[in-house]
């Protein structure tokens, strides 16, 4: 007898607003708690503390938003793939302020997990008192270097790294309420780069303003797409917080 | 008033944890504000992940906002981190749930569990843009109010706190908001604070200390008197008659982000007459007013769908007392609605009613923390405190987890106690030695983690009469037990600062001169005296010092009889005459049962209120010596004709 199957379920949301300032563990929690409170059929690991078995993607910096966040559910063997379109309604109607769930899909058998598929991450910068003609210098600088070796922290160890490579793209841009900003694609392989690591690579003490992740990429022989791209079943409540 | 949210979201991105500042809970129910309603800041002196669970805390905020002249919402000491961006943004105290500034409420209202956060207190009135004494608060400032266990004695905080309020306030907050409401629709014209203040002070519980004088005859206190005529002599605490009557909260807040005790909470009673002596919360909350099962049973699973939380907690002072505790217990972790996946933890069990049926049904799920409390190491001792636990209870109810599945465990003790000596000491280490061997019949990696806590006499207990074990004999009585309990495997040890503990007892007998020791230690920079990185003892004693005040007098020292306690004018509705009876026989080392099942001893918490306690069974729950004492064949030489009291068991 084949062992039961457990159908895999990938969620996608967003998150705008208030909630941002929560942290990625955070946010699997309030996962748990909310399909719990939906009464969806999450299968549980076995042993001495079962816990259900959810799995996250690359952890959003505390304090970001984004347009596309994304997990991946695995559910008991007699959940109904019927329901399928009912879950982001349901999980909206419980779901924090500021978190709306955009897509759901079931994944075929035998995919990878989030972590190991996810090349690159797209993200909208903002930046306070800095004239436009500054920023657009800074990409020039960036964008023209050989290399850009800098010691971080990485798991409590001080780290060197060329990080020019994990730049795939860099553009200096004008945001909705006219500030400057940046847009960069930052690799998620290997060493990664996070936005706020660009901003000090850029200029040692700058601060961000808001910084929004707006597509995690998967490449696949230079062919790009999303995990999950926002199509049929995308709830249409308006997403709090946006701007 | 405008959201401080803009100004704020800009500081968050730069401080520790900034979650805790959003707000944004499951469960938030603020009503409008509107002039006509008294607006109330419910405040938590220490941090979000300490104070969101309270569970008075919330019950009130429930309380106000269903009301149509009330609305309340919730604010949180700011780490030191946002506190410092705050005072360089002059952003003021702001509330959580919509990021108003505290001078868009009319009280700002504290819970006070405990006195090392009365700095943080002082602190937050700072924060909140008010004066930090009351005498220097103009007409429309903030009131400043606090309730909590800690206000039984409430001098201390007497020059900072406009009132207080003595004992359960889910009815005595609405009393309040009726005054207040009225001082509200009334011109902010001079006298009228003071006019405000003087109806409050009539309200039953209600603690106004400006409509008091204290004078004292050299380091004692001479008198506390009323200055008005009208003004009660005595401020007797409210008593909630009936819990049923308050199932709340009924949407109990879940955060975002983790907090303690982060889990669903249902009170299933209030109250305590197990008499231990050294704990003021059994005192002070009696009599015992269970919640009926049905109603347990209905708010738990309830609680469970609203908040998807996987683990409840049934809250009390002894939870294994609870009449209804087998069926709710097992009706929780059967019921099919819970999948399996709902465990149910008992914080604060006696070690008499924790038996492998308990146990059994508590690890079908995941199996949360266990903590047994035989508070002291020898027999002799739990008779002086009253906790009349057997040791073969705790070693029976240590092989009921182990034999279930726990690995390890957690044993609470205090030293300090009355009349302790270093066998007493000691015997602790005895005692969870021999809970790790049992363990190890089991299971070859089982361990005892061993908590220690330095004892501070608390008011209206019998031990309010105590001096306090001096810092330096605490700490030679842990580096003694340490040592000892170095040479067993499998048991860790873990203490409170004996330094701590000296703070503590300054505020916790403390009168109305310590306020400016409070002050003092609180302009020095010393917040979050809870947290061992910011606790500074040299600040206390030196504060201490500078007040021209004694530590040996406030902390060290026994009181007599006769002496007029700084909180003689609160009545916790029990008699003088019970409290310094107990003292007697706790010297004695004479137990006394508990009047749950066993005829009154009219201590005066029930005969004084008209009211009596609430349990289901009449009967003590079986298993065990139940802690009663009412196994009479332990001990042999039980000196009956004593005190003319029901006296119990001598050492096994």
């Amino acid at each position: 007898m084949n062992p039961p199957h457990h159908p895999k379920i990938r969620v996608r949301y967003a998150k705008y607003g208030k909630v941002r300032f929560t942290s990625h563990r955070d946010m699997a929690r309030v996962w748990e708690r909310n399909l719990r409170k939906i009464g969806f059929p999450v299968a549980y690991s076995e042993g001495f503390s079962p816990r259900p078995k959810l799995s996250f993607g690359l952890a959003l910096p505390t304090g970001a938003e984004s347009d596309g966040e994304y997990f991946d559910i695995t559910a008991d063997p007699d959940w109904d793939t019927a329901d399928l379109d009912e879950l982001p309604m349901q999980l909206n109607a419980v779901v924090p302020s500021g978190i709306s769930v955009q897509a759901v899909a079931i994944l075929p058998p035998g995919s990878e997990s989030l972590q190991s598929v996810v090349t690159s991450s797209t993200w909208a910068i903002e930046l306070f008192d800095i004239e436009p003609v500054q920023a657009m210098a800074w990409v020039s600088r960036v964008l023209d270097a050989e290399e850009l070796v800098v010691t971080r922290e990485r798991k409590g160890k001080p780290v060197t790294d060329d990080l020019r490579p994990e730049i795939r793209s860099l553009e200096a841009t004008e945001f909705a309420f006219g500030g400057p900003g940046l847009v960069a694609e930052l690799s998620t392989v290997g060493r990664a780069l996070r936005p706020s690591e660009l901003l000090m690579v850029i200029e040692p003490h700058l601060h961000g303003g808001l910084i929004r992740r707006r597509q995690q990429w998967i490449s696949v022989d230079g062919a790009r797409s999303e995990p999950l791209a926002v199509g049929a079943a995308v709830d249409h409540r308006t997403p709090v917080g946006v701007r | 008033m405008n959201s401080l949210w803009p100004e704020l979201e800009h500081l968050l991105g730069r401080v520790q944890k900034p979650a805790r500042y959003i707000g944004c809970e499951d469960g938030i129910k603020v009503s409008e504000h509107a002039p006509h309603k008294v607006a109330w800041l419910l405040t938590y002196p220490d941090t979000y992940e300490i104070g969101l669970p309270n569970q008075g805390l919330q019950i009130l905020y429930e309380i106000l906002n269903e009301r149509d002249d009330a609305v309340a919402e919730r604010s949180y000491a700011p780490w030191t981190d946002l506190e410092a961006e705050m005072r360089t943004a002059r952003l003021p105290l702001f509330s959580v749930d919509n990021h108003l500034p505290a001078a868009a409420f009319d009280v700002l209202a504290f819970n006070l569990s405990a006195e090392l956060v009365y700095t943080n207190v002082l602190n937050l009135i700072d924060l909140a843009g008010v004066p930090v004494r009351a005498a220097d608060r103009g007409e429309t400032d903030l009131l400043v109010a606090a309730g909590g266990h800690c206000t039984y004695n409430p001098e201390p905080l007497a020059d900072f706190v406009d009132f207080f309020v003595i004992g359960d306030g889910e009815e005595v907050v609405s009393d309040i908001t009726d005054v207040l409401r009225e001082w509200k629709a009334t011109p902010r014209s001079s006298g009228a604070r003071v006019g405000m203040l003087r109806d409050l002070a009539k309200v039953p519980g209600v603690y106004v200390p400006a409509m008091y004088e204290v004078s004292y005859d050299g380091e004692h206190i001479a008198e506390i008197a009323p200055r008005y005529p009208d003004i009660p002599e005595r401020v007797a605490k409210r008593t909630v008659a009936d819990l049923a009557e308050w199932p709340y909260p009924k949407n109990q807040l879940v955060p975002l982000t983790e907090v303690v005790h982060d889990r669903l909470n249902v009170e299933v009673f209030r109250g305590c007459t197990r008499g231990c002596r050294f704990c003021q919360a059994g005192m002070i909350t009696r009599p015992v007013r269970e919640r009926p099962s049905e109603q347990v049973r209905t708010m738990v699973q309830n609680g469970l769908q609203r908040t998807g939380y996987d683990e409840v907690a049934l809250t009390s002072l002894s939870t294994a007392d609870f009449s209804g505790i087998g069926e709710v217990v097992a009706g929780t972790v059967n019921d099919p609605m819970n999948c399996g996946q709902v465990s149910v933890s008992l914080p604060s069990l006696r070690v008499d009613a924790f038996t492998v049926g308990v146990a059994a049904q508590l690890q079908k799920a995941r199996r949360t923390g266990l903590t047994f409390a035989p508070e002291a190491g020898t027999w002799r001792m739990r008779q002086v405190i009253n906790k009349l636990i057997a040791e073969e209870d705790l070693y029976r109810a240590v092989e009921s987890a182990f034999s279930q599945g726990w690995r390890r465990m957690k044993l609470y003790f205090l030293t300090g106690l009355p009349s302790e000596t270093d066998i007493d000491t000691l015997g602790i280490a005895e005692l969870s030695k021999n809970c790790v061997e049992i363990g190890k019949r089991y299971n070859k990696t089982a361990s005892v983690t061993l908590s220690v806590g330095g004892f501070v006499p608390k008011p209206f207990t019998p031990f309010q009469w105590f001096g306090q074990n001096t810092e330096a004999e605490l700490s030679r009585k842990i580096y003694m037990l340490r040592d000892e309990v170095k040479k067993s495997r499998g048991v860790q040890m873990k203490w409170h600062d004996p330094k701590a503990t000296l703070a503590e007892g300054i505020a916790s007998r403390g009168d109305r001169r310590i306020g400016r020791v409070i002050e003092a230690v609180w302009r020095r920079g010393g917040t979050f005296q809870e947290w061992s990185e910011h606790f500074s003892y040299d600040l206390w004693v030196e504060c201490m010092a500078e007040a021209g005040l004694s530590i040996d007098w406030y902390v060290y020292r026994h009181r007599r009889e006769d002496e007029i306690l700084p909180w003689s004018h609160i009545s916790a509705g029990l008699h003088h005459e019970f409290l310094w009876q107990e003292w007697q026989d706790a010297l004695a080392e004479v137990g006394l049962p508990d009047c749950r099942w066993t005829p009154c001893y009219d201590c005066g918490a029930c005969t004084g209120y008209g009211i009596e306690h609430i349990v289901a069974s009449a009967t003590p729950p079986a298993g065990g010596s139940q802690g009663t004492g009412q196994d009479l064949s332990r001990g042999g030489a039980v000196p009956v004709e004593l005190l003319g009291r029901k006296p119990v068991g001598a050492a096994p």
